[in-house]
């Protein structure tokens, strides 16, 4: 742990925190989580005028002291210095809405309360005036007593000013005691809040909000959920198309780096294992990489610009229906990203069954890691034509397959709400933020972080499992007319495996993929592509990994795989982070068994349908 | 001239109205927390501004300068007068 001075970000949600911690850390933060609770620790650095390093905890962002989510309890764990793995920082930095100061000046005394050093960052004073707001900030901090200084993150301004703020606070004494928690009464609180903010508030004109416009159309019970719908489609459209060109450029470099290694390296083992182990099961991931950026791209707009929380708005009354609240269709939306954030994410929501349910059925949504095994799959079996004038057949077929994984969803939340979890209506309460431009470095931040993390597991988890699976492929090695597939280890295993799956269509191929997917599910398709490169004979070297499955599965068989995935049970990360998040083995272990159940049924059911109109 | 009290739900869209008072103890814990964090009380002015689009709910309540969602059923606990 690091020993620099610890200064906390704390605010109100939308209050503009993150994006102001962006830009005074840049790209020297960290993403990690706490031990034992799985919500997202925001750390960087602030780096001050006179080269002094600080460390700057973004905090999520809360409405009180008074905790109605796990992640709330953790804002207020951290200011008291109840959280384990964390410093008591040494001052606050509070940030401010400059244009909602009623609502949030409230919190803004609570933490003041608390006696650590504070200042106050008034946040987004630019669209204050724009809506004919203007505030007095020297009376504001006179009422507060601290120091106040206006910025607007997405701009930079005031960052300089607020910087040498934050180091004069830590050149005071340090305090070490932890504070002794709120000590007003909440209405108390509330009166105060509303006479301060009458004092500093100079003049207010109502102006209509650009907000306000924009809602009387994208709430529009007819317009918004068209609108929705549209953004969803065009942002899975894009995951298919936008990708290709970055896509096929990887794979050109792959493919030519591992032909130069296998040109320069001796024949034998070690030549196999990085070709055929490393070369085919690492590359096949890492050409994923373009979708799961766009991907992130999209949920990361919709999330900075405001527009997520209309989303659960629309869908709440739906999603009511299932035994879900709207505030799940975030968390839910993040999952197509990844469950691992997703579960995640539920800590927002403070209904526990609501959440457990939300949990449960988070792996359905169609993660990225599925898309490697998909986009294989599409690639080889569906036609790139169109399916309607400027619609692609495989791009439709990929939106079949995520909206398969939506009403499986509803469905499994549906029945899951009727047995195991039964009872408690759930909430919807949620404040509907300003819309905003997103800030395109914010984006970028996000970004970097998720390819970095999709990089990490390629290089670690996903490494590790293909050069395993390599090893079991390669060994014992095939004597002259034998097939290696049919002699390894793998193979035997597979054979054990593909008497359970026979039935539902699945080769062997698919039988050997399943076991090493548990791991990650992209993995699957690493080793397709490790087996084919160890069975290929030279003349195959220069075929596809595409061309290879479409000459030796049926396409009953690769729709049962498909179907499969679509339910797939989950990875390792996903019932890992389950386990930590409802405390203890029965929930993931229910999760695994339902989902194992569903997957095989669904398989079982394209198989035999497909079938019986003549694809097998 | 006092208007009779409505509960919030029943606040057509576009009137605003003031929060006259609110029957916290048929709400649970948590989001009884959760409309005071929001600033319902006693003597703020409120507004309809969106339903949602299937069944009319939720609500959209603009409350202060924030604009807040929630279900009707918990807008039920809220009495307002549209008393200008």
């Amino acid at each position: 742990m690091s020993d620099l001075p610890l200064v906390a970000v704390v605010g109100n949600p939308n209050a503009g925190k993150s994006a102001l911690f962006n830009v005074l850390t840049g790209a020297r933060q960290k993403v990690g989580n706490y031990p034992g609770v799985t919500v997202e620790r925001h750390v960087g650095r602030l780096i001050a005028a006179d080269g002094q390093a600080i460390e700057l905890i973004d905090l999520p962002g809360t409405y009180s002291l008074d905790p109605t989510s796990p992640d709330e309890a953790v804002t207020r764990d951290v200011l008291l210095g109840k959280q384990k793995g964390e410093r008591l920082p040494q001052a606050l930095l509070i940030v401010l809405d400059a244009s909602n100061l009623d609502n949030h000046l409230r919190f803004a005394l609570q933490l003041i309360d608390l006696g650590l050093p504070t200042v106050v960052a008034l946040n987004m004073v630019d669209l204050a005036k724009r809506d004919g707001l203007e505030l007095d900030a020297a009376r504001l901090e006179r009422e507060l007593g601290v120091p106040v200084v206006e910025t607007v993150a997405v701009r930079k301004r005031g960052i300089a000013d607020l910087t040498a703020r934050i180091q004069e606070l830590l050149t005071g004494p340090r305090l070490i005691r932890a504070g002794d928690g709120p000590i007003h009464d909440s209405l108390e609180l509330q009166r105060r809040a509303r006479e301060i903010a009458m004092a500093a508030i100079v003049s207010e004109t109502p102006v209509r909000r650009l907000t306000h416009r924009l809602d009387g159309l994208l709430l529009h019970p007819v317009a918004g959920p068209l609108i929705l719908a549209a953004i969803l489609f065009v942002m899975f459209q894009a995951v298919f198309s936008w990708s290709a060109p970055p896509a096929d450029w990887l794979e050109a470099q792959t493919l030519a780096v591992g032909q130069w290694i296998a040109a320069a390296l001796p024949d034998g083992l070690l030549k196999s294992l990085i070709v055929d182990g490393i070369f085919a099961g690492v590359g096949a991931v890492i050409v994923f990489l373009p979708q799961i950026l766009i991907l992130f791209l999209f949920i990361l707009v919709l999330e900075s610009s405001g527009y997520m929380v209309r989303a659960a708005f629309l869908m709440d009354r739906l999603m009511s229906h299932a035994g879900l609240s709207g505030r799940a269709f975030i968390p839910l939306l993040s999952s197509f990203a990844c469950a691992v954030p997703g579960i995640m994410a539920t800590r927002t929501i403070s209904d526990p069954k609501d959440r457990l349910t939300t949990i449960l059925v988070a792996p359905l949504m169609t993660c990225s890691a599925r898309l490697p095994v998909y986009t294989l799959i599409i690639g080889a079996f569906i036609p790139a034509r169109d399916a309607f004038p400027g619609v692609g057949l495989q791009g439709l077929v990929l939106f079949g397959l995520y909206l398969a994984g939506i009403v499986g969803a509803l469905l499994a939340a549906l029945v899951l709400r009727r047995t195991v979890v039964k009872g408690g209506g759930g909430a919807f309460m949620m404040e509907l933020p300003k819309y905003q431009m997103p800030r395109i470095a914010d984006i970028a931040i996000g970004l970097w972080q998720r390819a970095l993390i999709f990089l990490k597991r390629a290089g670690t988890i996903i490494m590790a499992t293909t050069v395993v699976l390599w090893a079991f492929a390669s060994f014992p090695q095939a004597g002259p007319g034998q097939k290696q597939s049919d002699v390894s280890i793998a193979g035997h295993i597979a054979d054990g495996i593909h008497t359970v799956v026979a039935p539902i269509g699945f080769n062997k191929d698919i039988s050997l993929a399943l076991l090493p997917a548990m791991a990650a599910r992209e993995v699957a398709v690493a080793a397709i592509g490790t087996v084919y490169s160890l069975d290929a004979e030279d003349e195959a070297q220069a075929k596809t990994l595409e061309q290879r499955m479409a000459g030796r599965w049926s396409l009953a068989t690769a729709l049962a795989f498909l179907a499969w995935f679509v339910f797939a049970p989950q990875c390792i990360s996903t019932i890992a982070v389950t386990r930590r998040e409802t405390n203890g083995w029965k929930w993931p272990a229910f999760m695994v068994g339902y989902l194992f159940v569903l997957a095989y049924a669904a398989a079982g059911v394209t198989y035999w349908t497909a079938v019986a109109f003549g694809l097998g | 001239m006092s208007e009779p009290l409505i509960t919030l739900d029943k606040l057509r869209r576009g009137i605003r109205a003031r929060v006259e008072s609110v029957d916290w103890a048929i709400l649970e814990e948590a989001d009884r927390i959760r409309l005071r964090q929001f600033g319902f009380d006693e003597g703020v002015t409120v507004e309809q501004m969106h339903q949602g689009p299937f069944g009319a709910d939720p609500v959209a309540i603009k409350v202060g300068r924030m604009t807040v969602a929630i279900r009707r059923s918990h807008a039920r606990a809220i009495k307002v007068s549209t008393a200008a």
